[in-house]
């Protein structure tokens, strides 16, 4: 199986998340970055995938030069190659994304052949536009569905479970297919010895690519108002527990 | 007229759709304009009633064997194709799983901007602010396009129905869909437990790494039971691989809106609380009095969780 799977370099915020002074950026002097969560989740499904079929994950990011740090991650946890297709770091509108990524992904596959899957998450953790993947499925006319937290390969067909409140709704996507995956579809690994050197040594290649600004621009990011709340402290250690049960009596849920 | 989509399940109409009737009914307002609603794959008589007790003045039924159950791609097209025949001066739809995948849906298929998960919309200008982080963070977007097509953030209004309900005129929206649409048509559908749930339990109790193994949430189990709740957890717990991510609450797991949410040994960072501040009340039980959810909580035990949980189950079980 051929597999690709689009991931987004994050901050790695901690307690909270401040704005810039000038609102046009996540304050990331102090903070770290990662592979979103979702999509973590994306490139373990995609490795596990090629342990049970053969083949190769191709992990692809769009962003800043930095990003290939998360690329190498993806390979210290079992990715093959890892390709970025390098921004000045501003956030790109999703249109403008899409059709770099889908250009990307064209590029990829004239020189490769067609992936049988492309993996994006759910909906990315800073911006979350929830559309992405979608976009980059119809550009290139594939099958997709979101919400997935369950994939299987059964022959030419992608079955993926997507859960609801009720349980799960069973799909079936012919493949060539494409998904969006929720953090929970499984627990990713974590690097072993083997894929530090694996990182190390994955060469990033680097493909051009720009396409005009869409629809949609940021303006300013700002934090919504915090409610004020005055805490009652109830007591310490294990005396509390009858004031406790009394707050529990009081709402009526004893 | 302002177009909302309408999520159901074929029987029901989604909380998420009776929330955008609500915000688009606002909306259309004021852009002076009625609003519309789009029932796909449906033309159910209480669908329809529904839509118009929320201040749907038309509802455009379409209906075509491809969309005898949900599948993306084929409800994206629908709402293409009536963008394209109707002229709707915007659309919206609720910021559920499948408002956001279909919209997205269909402005792929139109090559137009989508903008998720909208607070507020000024349709003078299209200046908008939206969730970004789950709701940690708020962007304001100005938005150009031909038709603005929009979701608007889950729970981020209560669904109410209209002062003056319309009995809404019924227009069949004629679609003609490739069938080769129905390959992402749900196929099969698996029911687990029809009963309470995190996101609808009155109660849940939360832990966190304080909790410190999968063994130690046995007392929090106990006391979920005691109160009829269900036991939540924080990312540091399913990271560790104490409980299943079914459990999760926060940006990336489940939203909860209990009576009372109990939270142990957890320290209450952002991407947790997006998912607890639905709650009603939140009591917090921590070592550390400084601690996020302490601060922010209604009531606090500063203390051991190990030592306090059990005395507070052992005190029910006494007044019973
Ligand atoms: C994109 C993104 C998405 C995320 N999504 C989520 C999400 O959906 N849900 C989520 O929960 N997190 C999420 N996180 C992670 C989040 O940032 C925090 O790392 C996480 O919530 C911390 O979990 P915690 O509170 O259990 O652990 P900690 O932050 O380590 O806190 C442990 C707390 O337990 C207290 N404690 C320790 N021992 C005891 C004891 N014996 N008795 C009482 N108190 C004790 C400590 O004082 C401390 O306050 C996300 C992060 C990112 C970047
Ligand atoms: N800059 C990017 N590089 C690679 N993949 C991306 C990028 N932005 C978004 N994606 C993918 O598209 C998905 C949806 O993103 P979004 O539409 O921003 O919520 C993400 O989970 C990623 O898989």
């Amino acid at each position: 199986m051929r597999i690709c799977c689009c991931v987004k370099r994050v901050p790695a915020p901690g307690a909270r998340i401040n704005v810039t002074a000038d609102g046009q950026a996540v304050d990331v002097a102090h903070l770290g970055f990662a592979v979103s969560p979702h999509e973590e989740c994306g490139v373990e499904a995609a490795v596990q995938l090629t342990e049970a079929h053969g083949g190769e994950v191709t992990v692809l990011t769009l962003g800043a030069p930095e990003a290939a740090e998360q690329l190498r991650y993806a390979a210290s946890v079992g990715a093959h190659h890892g390709v970025l297709v390098p921004t000045d770091g501003s956030g790109w509108d999703p249109q403008r994304t899409a059709l770099a990524l889908t250009a990307a992904i064209r590029t990829l596959e004239e020189a490769g052949g067609p992936f049988d899957l492309l993996i994006f998450g759910n909906e990315s953790a800073d911006s979350g536009g929830f559309q992405v993947g979608i976009r980059v499925a119809v550009a290139l006319g594939r099958p997709m569905v979101g919400g997935i937290k369950g994939i299987e390969i059964d022959g030419p067909t992608v079955r993926a479970r997507r859960e609801t409140d009720a349980g799960f709704e069973v799909y079936e996507l012919p493949m060539p297919a494409a998904v969006g995956v929720k953090e929970g579809i499984n627990l990713p690994r974590y690097p072993t010895m083997r894929g530090r050197l694996a990182s190390k040594r994955l060469e990033v290649a680097e493909l051009a690519g720009d396409a005009l600004p869409g629809g949609q621009a940021m303006r300013r990011l700002h934090r919504p108002a915090e409610a004020a709340s005055e805490t009652v402290i109830l007591g310490t250690g294990p005396g509390a527990a009858p004031s406790v049960v009394d707050v529990l009596a009081d709402l009526g849920v004893l | 007229m302002l177009l909302a989509v309408l999520e159901h399940d074929g029987a029901a109409m989604a909380e998420a759709a009776r929330e955008a009737l609500t915000f688009g009914r606002a909306l259309a307002g004021r852009m002076g304009v009625p609003m519309h609603a789009a029932l796909i794959g449906n033309n159910e008589g209480a669908l329809v009633a529904t839509a118009g007790a929320h201040g749907a003045e038309v509802v455009h039924t379409a209906l075509h064997p491809v969309l005898s159950d949900y599948g993306p791609e084929a409800w994206g097209e629908v709402v293409a194709a009536m963008v394209r025949r109707l002229a709707p001066g915007a659309v919206l739809a609720g910021g559920s799983d499948r408002g956001n995948e279909v919209l997205a849906q269909a402005a792929a298929r139109l090559d137009v901007p989508f903008v998720a998960n909208c607070l507020d919309v000024d349709p003078a200008d299209w200046s908008i602010t939206r969730i970004q982080w789950g709701g940690s963070l708020l962007e304001d977007v100005s938005l150009s396009a031909e038709v603005p097509l929009l979701t608007c953030g889950l729970h981020s209004v209560a669904a109410e129905t209209a002062e003056t309900p319309a009995a809404p005129t019924v227009e069949e929206f004629a679609v003609d869909l490739d069938a080769a649409l129905a390959r992402t048509a749900v196929r099969d559908r698996v029911v687990l437990s029809a009963g309470v749930t995190l996101s609808t339990a009155p109660v849940v109790v939360g832990g966190g790494r304080g909790v410190g193994s999968a063994e130690g949430f046995a007392p929090l189990e106990e006391l979920a039971e005691l109160l009829g709740g269900k036991v939540g957890c924080s990312r540091a717990v399913t990271n560790n691989g104490w409980r299943p991510h079914a459990d999760q609450v926060g940006q990336t797991g489940t939203r909860i809106a209990p009576q009372i949410y109990i939270a142990a040994g957890i320290s209450g960072a952002i991407q947790h609380w997006v998912g607890a501040m639905g709650a009603k009340h939140i009591l917090a039980v921590n070592l550390d009095p400084e601690a996020n959810i302490v601060t922010k909580a209604d009531w606090a035990v500063i203390g051991d969780l190990h030592e306090v949980i059990p005395a507070i189950s052992a005190e029910i079980r006494a007044r019973r």
